[in-house]
């Protein structure tokens, strides 16, 4: 079971958190503005690495806030996380 | 007393406390301390089980929890045969009844041991060679007839009687096991101040320390495994060691336990030699013999053998001749001397040397070096290093906050000497490397011929190190057979990949108190016990118990459900509708909140008004719908589906707190806040009036707060029947008050089958049945639902989407077979020529289908591709016998022009 940090809680067991999936999908504001292909492409296309990652969780057990974390997908630590907004590391 | 093979003197046992046990029905003696496997010695006994694959004579090979062999069946009752027990970690109890496992019809004389014989067929992958053709033939007679002739023991039938606990704890230290290694790293944090957690497998820590608040001590206890971030299992045998267990106290305790540091101290194992005929009865490692000789003051036999690679059976040897045995040869295979076959039926009998020589003897023992116990070390994912020294792998480096000490860290020299092989001696005939499953030297190499290069699949295709005991004594000689027939370095070979658990762990430990009606919570509404009283059948709704219908004396659930129809219809039912999720949605900017997440728009929504709103994912598809009320022009109620409750709240949150978080905006659930009953019927005003103080007369899709049965209600006029209908929100305490008012006025319940029938009636879709998450909101006729004006929400821009936006989608309609008497069933598939060849074109399919009582016929809803503009077309839904003849029609089937709902 992960540790993982929660930014408001600290550190808290992994079955307290929901994973949420890849961080900084950003959601255009103006959708209709874009190509069939670029919303395609926002809908569907992850990175999905091996290695570095920078995703969502929220710590539904808890504060019930989403936060962003940076994890090593080929070890599964957890090197930082982050608060929601906050410039990625 | 207590065997011949028994000292008179010696050991850590208690001779004072004599303990009787009996093994396949014969009663033995053995004393306090003694584990099944040294009691048995102690009384001669070296015959305990038949081997996997072969039925071949098999004995006790260690003295530890690393034993392929000597794997027996523990009977307390009939609920309580715990299987595939290790003997050497059987702590005699007395009234033991231990049985041997894999034979029939007896131990001494067993049928399968055919399979010895016939064993030039069944080499390496046999069944994927031999039992090929006929392929039904698999399943039906190779299977059974494989998988009883190969097994281990009989899982018990019985569920398990006794309780397990769970729980969590954190300290500084947690060393895992208790030798000297670890007894010194233990004292060293305990003398620092640390919080400290020792635990060992064994039944006793002869620990220089006290247990006190912050140092635990847990014996009997096995690290199984080991995770990320410093976790670690725990398993803590607490009652099988006694005579008879309280049933009240819990059999075993899961810990999990979050260590600042871990410790390994876990020891090396032994490594048997791989000779022909190594696996006789009688045949055990040097060390092994060694524990039993000094912790249990046993002599595995009077005339010994000894075959080693290593310093270590030098020790062994001088000890067991001190103690009275003969010692007949060490055969020291670094000196050039060998061992090319044994012999003797039930227990060794005579070894032959490669000289030609044949010893007599009753005892063999084997020391091919050591293996450091580094499965915890490889399961945190530490690296490895193979040291040609110990000819053994050894952690290469330590880990963060993880490291191994003593043997488990390669350390042995010093104790034990040098020396160490790995792979065969000689691999001629029956030389096994895998006891456990029946695997032998020739497997590995035919393997290798046949092409496998990657251990993992050598492992795989001869199943070498797939036992209960993952191959504690087999990987590493199995890594050095297929590293010479590779023509390869050991450290080139590498090793398979170390899994949890390190040892078996019950399922009763890892369940924990999760079972039966705690397996998965059970959620009831404020009026189940109103429901109950009534008769009520129940069906789960997720993790709901709803009240399904309410049979009368001598009703059929058809009767039932048609009566209740009948009632909402022409008088009055009512109908506990608490299940519905409810989210608040308050704040200066709620009504732009839910602008975007529904298809509809809420700004222009007056106060004190309804809207049925819709909620689409963001790739467009309908994910769920429910009524919206607006109480303040900050203050929204929002229903939900039952089941989408928590995944609508989630998605919005969702929305909230990473898209909008400049919306001045909270949202709550109040799904258990307010109860919910709904009043159905052409007589439901008149039922409710002396009830309330709201004007009963509000409009359809209206809400209003007031008081209902002396309790705070909001009441919503609503209608999921298309009927005249309120629903009144209650706090849950005020709920059985309320429902026993109105049903004193003469209104009766309806459950949930009767509320399906009659929104079906009135084409109304259900979230999960005809919203499927594949369906659009004009794939369900809801395009009128969607905010014209708005900009954007949720799901918008998809819409928009060549795929989602293309003619000939599946859109909803309704069903009437032609017959009017057959009804369809959900699920089936709609053609228009039911004669044409398998697989059909298929147009459509049935997502709900009723019997109507106001109709007095079937009905169906459909999804239906083109659906909407085939009204009236004649087609067909090919069943297995026949094809059912069907009309398409509109999905709304009662009432289409909303009279009833507005009366």
């Amino acid at each position: 079971m992960l540790l993982i940090s929660c930014p408001w809680c600290g550190p808290r067991p992994e079955l307290e958190f929901s994973y949420g999936g890849e961080a900084h999908i950003v959601r255009v504001a103006d959708p209709a503005a874009v190509s069939d292909a670029a919303w395609a492409a926002f809908l569907h296309a992850r990175s999905n690495p091996k290695g570095i990652h920078r995703e969502r969780w929220r710590h539904t057990h808890g504060c019930a806030r989403f936060f962003n974390a940076v994890r090593d997908t080929t070890t599964d630590v957890i090197s930082t996380t982050y608060k929601q907004g906050e410039v990625p590391p | 007393m207590n065997g011949s093979f028994r000292l008179p003197t010696g050991g850590r046992i208690d001779r004072a406390y004599p303990l009787r046990f009996t093994f396949n029905g014969r009663a033995y003696d053995g004393c306090a301390g003694d584990t099944l496997a040294s009691a048995l010695l102690a009384n001669g006994v070296h015959l305990i089980g038949r081997s996997f694959k072969y039925h071949r004579p098999r004995g006790i090979l260690s003295a530890g929890s690393d034993e392929p062999s000597a794997l027996v069946t523990i009977v307390r009752d009939d609920a309580r045969r715990t299987p595939n027990q290790r003997a050497p970690q059987v702590e005699l109890y007395e009234g033991l009844q231990a049985e041997s496992q894999n034979h029939f019809p007896s131990l001494g004389f067993d049928i399968g041991v055919v399979n010895d014989f016939l064993s030039p067929l069944l080499p390496a992958g046999f069944y994927y060679k031999t039992f090929k053709w006929p392929a039904w033939a698999w399943h039906r007679i190779y299977e059974p007839l494989i998988r009883r002739a190969a097994g281990l023991g009989r899982a018990p039938t019985q569920p398990d009687p006794d309780r397990y606990v769970q729980r969590y704890a954190h300290c500084d230290v947690l060393v895992i096991g208790a030798g000297s290694a670890g007894l010194a790293a233990a004292s060293q944090a305990v003398s620092a101040g640390a919080r400290v957690l020792l635990c060992d497998e064994h039944p006793t820590i002869d620990a220089p320390f006290a247990a006190t608040e912050r140092v635990t001590l847990l014996s009997r206890t096995t690290a199984f495994g080991c995770y990320p971030y410093n976790m670690v299992g725990l398993a803590e045998r607490l009652t099988d060691h006694l005579a008879s267990p309280n049933p009240a106290h819990a059999r075993e305790r899961l810990w999990q336990v979050r260590a600042k540091e871990i410790v390994l101290a876990t020891g090396a194992l032994e490594r048997p030699l791989v000779f022909p005929g190594n696996d006789r009865p009688g045949i055990m490692l040097s060390g092994a013999a060694l524990t039993y000789l000094q912790r249990y003051a046993v002599l595995p036999g009077r005339r010994i053998a000894i075959v080693t690679s290593h310093d270590a059976a030098y020790r062994t040897a001088d000890a067991l001749r001190e103690a009275g045995a003969e010692i007949a040869a060490v055969i020291d295979v670094r000196k050039g001397a060998t061992i090319t076959a044994t012999g003797g039926r039930a227990r060794v009998a005579w070894i032959r040397l490669g000289s030609g020589d044949v010893i007599s003897c009753d005892t063999v023992l084997m020391c091919g070096g050591f293996t450091p116990s580094v499965h915890l070390f490889s399961q945190a994912r530490g690296q490895l290093r193979f040291d040609p020294a110990c000819q053994a792998f050894i952690p290469a480096a330590p880990l963060p906050g993880l490291r191994a000490v003593g043997a488990c860290a390669g350390d042995f020299a010093s104790e034990f000497g040098s020396g160490g092989t790995l792979g065969a001696l000689d691999a001629r005939g029956k030389a096994f490397v895998d006891f456990q499953n029946d695997v032998t030297a020739k497997d590995i190499a035919l393997a290798v011929r046949e092409g496998f290069r990657s251990i993992e699949h050598i492992k795989r295709y001869t199943t070498t190190g797939m036992a209960t005991d993952q191959g504690k004594t087999a990987n590493i000689n199995a890594l050095g057979i297929a590293a010479d027939a590779l023509a390869l370095a050991p450290e080139q070979v590498g090793l398979t990949t170390f899994r949890a658990p390190f040892t078996p762990v019950t399922f009763g430990t890892f369940a924990g108190a999760a079972r039966g009606v705690l397996f998965d919570p059970v959620r009831e509404t404020p009026l189940h016990e109103r429901a109950v009283a009534r008769g009520a059948v129940f069906e789960d709704v997720g993790q709901w118990r709803r009240a399904h219908y309410f049979p009368r004396r001598g009703e059929t659930q058809r009767d039932a459900v048609a009566r209740e129809c009948r009632t909402v219809r022409t008088e009055v039912g009512l109908f506990d509708g608490s299940t519905l999720g409810k989210i608040e949605v308050v704040g200066p900017d709620a009504a732009e909140f839910l602008d975007r997440m529904y298809v509809n728009t809420f700004r222009t929504l007056a106060v004190g008004r309804c809207r049925y709103g819709i909620m689409l994912r963001e790739d467009g598809f309908v994910l769920d719908d429910g009524v919206i009320g607006r109480l303040a022009p900050d203050r929204f109620h929002v229903t939900t589906t039952t089941g989408g409750a928590a995944r609508v709240l989630a998605m919005m949150e969702d929305y909230r707190q990473t898209e909008w978080p400049e919306l001045d905006v909270w949202l709550t659930s109040v799904t258990e806040q307010w109860a919910v009953i709904g009043v159905q019927g052409p007589r439901a005003r008149e039922v409710l009036t002396p009830l309330t103080d709201i004007n009963l007369t509000l409009p359809h899709m209206s809400v209003a707060t007031g008081q209902a049965g002396g309790a705070p209600a909001r009441l919503f006029r609503v209608s999921f029947t298309g009927e005249l209908g309120y629903e009144i929100n209650v706090p849950p305490d005020a709920a059985g008050a309320v429902w026993d008012a109105i049903v004193s006025r003469g209104a009766t319940p309806y459950g949930t089958e009767a509320m399906h029938v009659l929104r079906a009636e009135k084409g109304y879709i259900i979230a999960g049945q005809e919203a499927d998450g594949t369906a659009t909101p004009d794939d369900l006729g809801l395009t009128w639902a969607i905010g014209k004006s708005k900009r954007d929400f949720v799901g918008k821009r998809s819409l928009s989407l060549p795929a989602l936006a293309a003619s000939g989608r599946k859109q909803l309609v309704g069903l009437l077979t032609e017959d009017a008497r057959t009804q369809l069933d959900d699920g089936t598939q709609l053609v228009d020529d039911p004669h044409q060849p398998v697989p059909m074109r298929v147009l459509g399919h049935v997502t709900s289908a009723y019997f109507s009582v106001a109709l007095n016929r079937p009905i169906a809803l459909a999804m239906l591709a083109n659906g909407r503009a085939r009204m009236d077309e004649r087609l067909y839904v090919p069943m297995a016998d026949c094809a059912i003849a069907v009309q398409v029609v509109s999905p709304v089937f009662y009432d289409p022009q909303g009279t009833r709902l507005h009366g």
